[in-house]
């Protein structure tokens, strides 16, 4: 019989110099439970998490396994203690071996310190049988898929014996049927008597896989929940006010096409075509939501589109006018407007100013440059009234861009894009990291933006986002276009295609499945 | 991970490209054009200068030295004839690389090693014909090699044991330096080369502890210190050569010697016997250091942790593994492998101490490392390369060459050159050389 653990946290509080990241935070994990944390980023579970695995040393309160008092100076004595973790970015060493990977730190080895992977290999094979995981040891983890590499992180901890298993945001990184795959695995291992802290702030698998809700915000726990609280109680928990999960848009008008993409191919340095033969339109007021899984050209498409892409054929048609070719800057005078998908590296100079980024596009033109010298009146006038507008919260418009939180840091970028008179609007990944107040924000502006009559294309991972934004969805699989559907268009037919397979196709295989799928938004207002 | 700094000589980063595909995991690897085009003009610099405008006279190569216990005849060919054969050989080779380069695949190891290795023979065949006496001995050169790179192997060890874990050092040069110096000072004032020794690899660890602890503990930029250590372990030593060590010959600059140890019959087979069996206390180390560091870092536990530790220390982190110990200690472990290579300067090649007398060969050793991609093997073989081509420099300059001596001073750094160029394709690093580790 395999020992379980009952794991308190009691007044827990962590400090970074005068931000306090964790408020005295109690929290108890039955054995045998799943216990959801809820919190927007940056509400402060994953410190929370990394206290509790012994990577950081709490300010003040205490840990007990059943019911006894323990203290852990690194991630060593944490997982002695039964506690395992896969952290939300793979704790995975690209070029070893999965074996290789999962015998680190616990090395069987033979005389003299060497090497002993068999045993490793067969502990491997053992729970990957158990769990369905088909996972070879002997594969190079950076050859894996992510949804692969998870499983990794997951027998990691199996083998070191957790008995809890911390899964910090664990489906940011998969496609709906792999975050399907991995609740699944989440059920088994608790009928196996594992307990599971499960970190995240997507309600809808929250509620499908938790015993127990946790609501943290803004490093205090704000209460708990029953995972048959409605969507609408546990996101206003969560955020601290009511919020509207659903976006109230009214139909799209869409008129004349004028922005047009024929065949365009991008070569990445490789040598693989990364976009391949892409092609479709964008009409003046409708919002076209490119969805698929990370990295299946999302990237390049768009790049391409602004001219940072050097390998390019085809043609991009702006008004008539071929963007493709032309520089960056050329093609932003055009009337583009983009938000890219990193902010940190492509958006915003972090040690610049919020008024010095409000400007990053702008600052040689008039009202804000006359010959050589910049106005800083009218740029710090100019931040004023986009702070108001966009309701950026920062100290002030001097502050460095890069202390703003993610939320805030996008809507700067936003605020700027938008701040000019556009033809086009594309924003890549327009809410990755933004908490759920500041989402709903984005969104309006966004619609608002189509409603003006402005072509708009969103690029988005998040299935959710896609289903609510979108007028039409267009699906990417390795820089291929699956296909174009009407917004409407179910989960799980939309999963499938960012799995590579055309709707067509996913009919004729189970004929059973004749409900009108195309039209069903079971999910209602569930897109949080 | 807070601070990122990465900038380092001569080293492409990781492919982003693999990196980020998440569920485009089919992405093939790029294969460049790189090795095809540059094995093809080699291949026709061959045939041209080699083959065509080769001179038609016999080289000979003797292959037994005098006390080997029978003796080969030496090797004789015509170096018009040889040249031709060679260089369409190497051609051919070049064609099978472009062939790989169109069906999407990367040229081989061997295939490199292999046209390395004619190129070299065809380049011999060429000097030695066109010498004023056509005729050296081959055991020499390769015997003469291996002692050349003696010191280079130790410096890129040092670099593996260093890099592996995630420190990049520069300080190769001064560790050499620094060892050579302590070597023939403390064996001279014990009359003792073994203590010697001993002091030299103390000294080569005490320069990389100042190496790791600012690097570790104090997040200096590694480049930074280590080019900070060269400059110091060079004015330190030089200072106290000038003032101490020349004032008394005898009592602080007269270091007894490490004999050689020949070991019976085996020393005597020929070409084989001088390079491995005939060897100084510190030529047999270096044996043993590379199979040792090759064994330990891919076979042990020890190994794993030390790799896992440069290539993401995160990972190794939260596994329990204490990142910067490891560092520190392996650093360390680096610059005495280095001060032992220090030593064979004073101890074994030369009878006393100058200054600069390991001249730059710690930058050739950090060439030889990325050479031989981080591996400990590879890495010994690549400054075999290097001492060869030093060697070699030195040989044809007195046979009497077509080629004036001053440019063939410059083949060890030509090779240097081209071969950190990438030659051998593209060299990954471990991920994490050079970037310090920060909890959080």
């Amino acid at each position: 019989m395999v020992r379980v653990l009952k794991l308190e946290l009691r007044g827990i509080t962590k400090r970074f110099g005068t931000l306090l990241a964790n408020d005295h935070i109690d929290v108890v994990v039955e054995s045998g439970q799943i216990h959801c944390l809820l919190g927007e980023n940056g509400a402060g579970k994953s410190t929370l998490m990394n206290v509790l695995y012994g990577l950081y040393e709490p300010s003040d309160g205490e840990i007990l396994i059943d019911g006894k008092p323990v203290s852990f100076r690194g991630p060593g004595d944490a997982m002695a203690a039964g506690i395992g973790m896969v952290h939300q970015h793979f704790m995975l060493v690209p070029v070893f071996t999965v074996a290789e990977n999962v015998a680190l730190g616990a090395e069987p080895t033979k005389a003299a310190g060497f090497l002993n992977l068999d045993e490793t290999r067969r502990r491997i094979r053992e729970i990957s049988d158990q769990y369905g995981f088909d996972v070879d040891p002997d594969a190079l983890v950076e050859d894996l898929p992510v949804g692969v590499q998870q499983r990794v992180e997951i027998i990691k901890a199996l083998v070191r014996n957790a008995k809890v298993l911390i899964l910090d945001e664990p489906t940011a990184v998969l496609t709906p049927q792999e975050t399907d795959e991995l609740l699944d695995i989440m059920r088994q291992l608790k009928a196996g008597g594992t307990s599971i802290v499960f970190i995240s702030h997507k309600l809808r698998e929250v509620k499908e896989v938790s015993d127990t809700i946790t609501v943290i915000r803004r490093g205090k726990v704000v209460g708990s929940a029953e995972p048959t609280a409605s969507t609408t109680d546990l996101a206003s928990m969560m955020v601290g006010r009511a919020v509207s999960l659903t976006l109230e848009k009214a139909p799209a008008k869409p008129q004349e096409k004028t922005f047009e993409v024929r065949d365009l191919t991008v070569i990445a340095h490789n040598g693989q075509h990364v976009v391949d033969g892409l092609s479709f339109d964008i009409a003046r007021g409708e919002i076209l939501a490119v969805a698929g899984v990370q990295g299946n050209g999302q990237t390049e498409l768009t790049e391409a589109i602004l001219g940072l892409q050097d390998r390019v054929s085809g043609s991009i048609t702006l008004d008539g006018k071929e963007l493709l070719g032309r520089s960056v800057k050329e093609v932003l005078k055009a009337g583009v407007g983009f938000v890219p998908e990193d902010r940190k590296v492509d958006g915003l100079v972090g040690t610049f100013s919020v008024a010095e980024n409000l400007v990053l596009d702008l600052y040689d033109k008039p009202p804000y440059a006359k010959g050589i010298s910049m106005s800083p009146a009218r740029i710090l006038e100019n931040a004023k009234a986009r702070i108001d507008e966009f309701d950026v919260r920062t100290p002030s418009a001097a502050a460095a861009a890069g202390t703003l939180s993610g939320g805030n840091q996008q809507k700067v970028v936003m605020a700027r894009e938008l701040s000019r008179p556009l033809r086009l609007f594309i924003a890549s990944q327009p809410t990755r990291g933004v908490d759920v107040g500041s989402i709903e924000f984005l969104h309006r502006r966004i619609v608002a933006e189509r409603d003006q009559g402005t072509p708009v294309m969103i690029i988005s991972t998040e299935l959710d986002e896609v289903m609510e934004l979108a007028d039409r969805i267009a699906v990417l699989y390795k820089g291929k276009l699956v296909g174009i559907v009407p917004a409407g268009t179910g989960r799980d037919v939309l999963g499938l295609m960012m799995a590579g397979i055309h709707p067509d196709e996913q009919a004729q295989p189970q004929p059973a499945a004749s409900r009108p799928a195309p039209t069903s938004d079971a999910e209602g207002g569930d897109h949080v | 991970m807070s601070t990122t700094v990465s900038s380092r000589p001569g080293n492409p980063q990781p492919d982003n490209a693999a990196a980020d595909s998440g569920a485009a995991a089919t992405s093939a690897k790029p294969v460049s054009w790189k090795t095809p085009v540059l094995l093809a003009a080699f291949g026709l610099i061959a045939l041209v200068f080699f083959g065509l405008l080769g001179p038609n006279k016999t080289a000979s190569f003797g292959i037994s030295t005098g006390s080997d216990f029978f003796q080969l005849p030496a090797l004789e060919v015509n170096a018009f004839g040889g040249g031709i054969v060679l260089s369409v050989l190497l051609l051919a080779l070049a064609a099978y690389a472009v062939y790989l380069k169109t069906k999407g695949r990367p040229a081989p190891g061997w295939l490199t090693v292999t046209f390395i290795v004619l190129f070299v023979a065809a380049f011999l065949i060429w000097v030695v014909g066109g010498a004023r006496t056509p005729s050296i001995s081959l055991a020499g050169l390769i015997a003469g090699s291996v002692t050349l790179a003696v010191p280079l192997v130790f410096g890129s060890l040092s670099g593996v044991l260093c890099e592996r874990v995630g420190v990049v050092n520069i300080a190769i040069e001064g560790q050499l330096l620094g060892g050579a110096f302590t070597a023939a000072i403390v064996a001279t004032m014990t009359q003792n080369p073994f203590i010697g020794l001993a002091a030299a690899a103390v000294a080569g660890a005490v320069v990389s502890m100042v190496l790791a602890l600012f690097s570790i503990k104090y997040l200096v930029n590694q480049i930074i210190v280590g080019v900070v250590l060269n400059v110091l372990v060079s004015g330190v030593t030089g200072f106290l050569f000038s003032t101490v060590m020349q004032e008394d010959k005898a009592r602080f600059n007269s270091p007894p010697g490490l004999d050689i140890i020949e070991i019976p019959i085996l020393s005597e087979v020929p070409i084989i016997g001088p390079i491995l069996f005939r060897q100084s206390l510190v030529g047999y180390l270096m044996y043993v250091a590379v199979l040792v560091v090759w064994v330990g870092l891919f076979k042990t536990r020890w190994g794993l942790r030390v790799r896992a530790v440069g290539e993401h220390p995160q990972a190794a982190d939260t596994l329990g593994i204490n990142v910067n110990a490891t560092r520190f200690w392996n650093v360390t472990l680096g610059g005495a492998v280095a001060g032992i290579g220090g030593s064979f300067f004073t101890l074994v090649a030369i009878d006393s101490f100058t200054k600069e007398i390991s001249g730059g060969r710690g930058f050739i050793a950090l060439a030889a490392l990325i050479f031989g991609r981080w591996n400990p093997i590879g890495a010994f073989f690549a400054a075999l390369l290097f001492g060869f081509a030093d060697n070699l420099q030195s040989i044809v300059t007195i046979i009497g060459t077509p080629v004036p001596s001053q440019f063939m001073a410059m083949l060890p750094y030509l090779v240097t050159v081209l071969a950190v160029a990438g030659l051998v394709g593209r060299s990954r690093g471990p991920a994490a050389s050079g970037i310090p580790y920060v909890k959080g």
